[in-house]
């Protein structure tokens, strides 16, 4: 993380890569012993993938980092079950006369990566895509667009954060 | 999208970092204060007895612990604005109830009971009640502004933390307009003027402080 921050692309890569296995991990031991479905796993992966790196600057690099990453992903998870949790809820108000039932409705949504690129301006869309699916640079992605690098970095920046209130709000 | 994908659009974004979260809390707090400030000067001013005010005890702790209280708070903050919070932020305040307590018990015993009542209720409890939270204001407009880009682990505690700020920022001010200056005094009418802030902090914080 320290050298990421000096701008170690391949550090940061390699951290992520690390970070990605062992979240999935927490997420997926989370989810059994809340008894929920497993299907929502990536989705909560990605959005305490996407917390941590545009939250960073509130880890103190005189501080080890494993306590900060499980912090976010413990705030991440809960806030996911909570949000889960609520429509539980809703469920079990609708169905107060036959629980069991509400128990089998109950049906775990995944946030379709189709509709969280929808959700983003053209121009953002683009960008993401092609630096993401395609593994572009920001700097041939600025060339194709005809941007400067500077612009692709702060509309990629934004999209990212657009992309965590996504997920924050469960949805479009 | 894949993981995977995520990660190479995280990777190619790497802006820079907003620097120390410490230096910009405190340039909010000035900037927040400064607002405050103009606010103070317009409608109560600087006692007109400052002076001799200067040289009492009672002015001074006051002074002092309010003070104090603001550097609390404002550790307090930078502490809940981290994923990681330490598991019991609020006692960083500790020393600030150390510190009144002390001064209350001084105070109790330097003067006769019979002058408690008068020094409790003071003169200024009807001022002090609105303007501390008034000044307080812009201050906790600031604190929420820079904790935003924090990540608390509570956003109400957060939030709650920055009316704390907010209301020993706004109280370090009214501090130099008021002439109660007995412990008793500052400890009831402070507290009760903090208190509405650090509620609507609270209230602030799940709605503002989430992320």
């Amino acid at each position: 993380m320290r050298a990421a921050r000096q701008g170690d692309e391949q550090a940061y890569r390699r951290l992520l890569g690390l970070v990605v296995i062992w979240l999935r991990s927490v997420v997926r031991r989370g989810l059994a012993s809340a008894g929920r479905d497993m299907t929502e796993c990536e989705d909560i992966v990605q959005e305490a993938l996407l917390a941590m790196h545009l939250k960073r600057d509130t880890w103190d690099d005189s501080r080890p980092l494993q306590p900060w990453l499980r912090a976010i992903a413990r705030y991440k998870l809960a806030d996911h079950l909570r949000r889960g949790g609520w429509h539980d809820h809703v469920d079990i108000a609708d169905w107060e006369d036959s629980l069991e039932l509400a128990v089998d409705v109950e049906a775990p949504t995944v946030i379709d990566s189709r509709r969280l690129l929808d959700s983003l301006p053209e121009r953002q869309r683009r960008i993401v895509q092609e630096i993401s699916l395609e593994g572009q640079s920001a700097a041939a992605v600025a060339s194709r667009l005809g941007m400067s690098e500077g612009a692709v970095r702060v509309a990629l920046h934004r999209a990212l954060k657009a992309m965590a209130a996504f997920y924050r709000r469960g949805g479009p | 999208m894949k993981t995977e994908q995520l990660v190479a659009a995280l990777v190619a974004d790497r802006t820079r970092g907003g620097g120390s979260s410490a230096r910009a809390l405190g340039l909010a707090l000035i900037a927040g204060g400064v607002l405050s400030l103009l606010v103070f000067l317009l409608a109560l001013g600087i006692r007109a007895d400052i002076g001799p005010a200067l040289a009492t005890w009672r002015f001074e702790l006051k002074v002092a612990t309010v003070l104090l209280g603001l550097g609390l708070a404002f550790a307090l903050c930078l502490d809940c604005a981290r994923p990681d919070m330490p598991s019991h932020p609020w006692r960083r305040l500790l020393p600030l109830l150390a510190v009144v307590a002390a001064a209350v018990a001084i105070e109790l015993l330097s003067v006769p009971a019979s002058s408690w009542p008068a020094r409790l209720i003071g003169s200024n409890a009807m001022i002090c009640l609105p303007m501390v939270p008034l000044l307080s204001l812009a201050p906790l407009a600031a604190a929420l502004i820079v904790l935003r880009r924090g990540a608390p682990a509570s956003p109400a505690l957060a939030g709650a933390a920055a009316g704390l700020l907010a209301a020993l920022s706004g109280a370090s001010l009214y501090a130099f307009h008021c002439f109660d200056d007995s412990p008793l005094f500052v400890a009831t009418w402070y507290t009760l003027a903090a208190l509405p802030m650090v509620a609507i902090g609270a209230l602030l914080g799940p709605r503002l402080l989430r992320w």
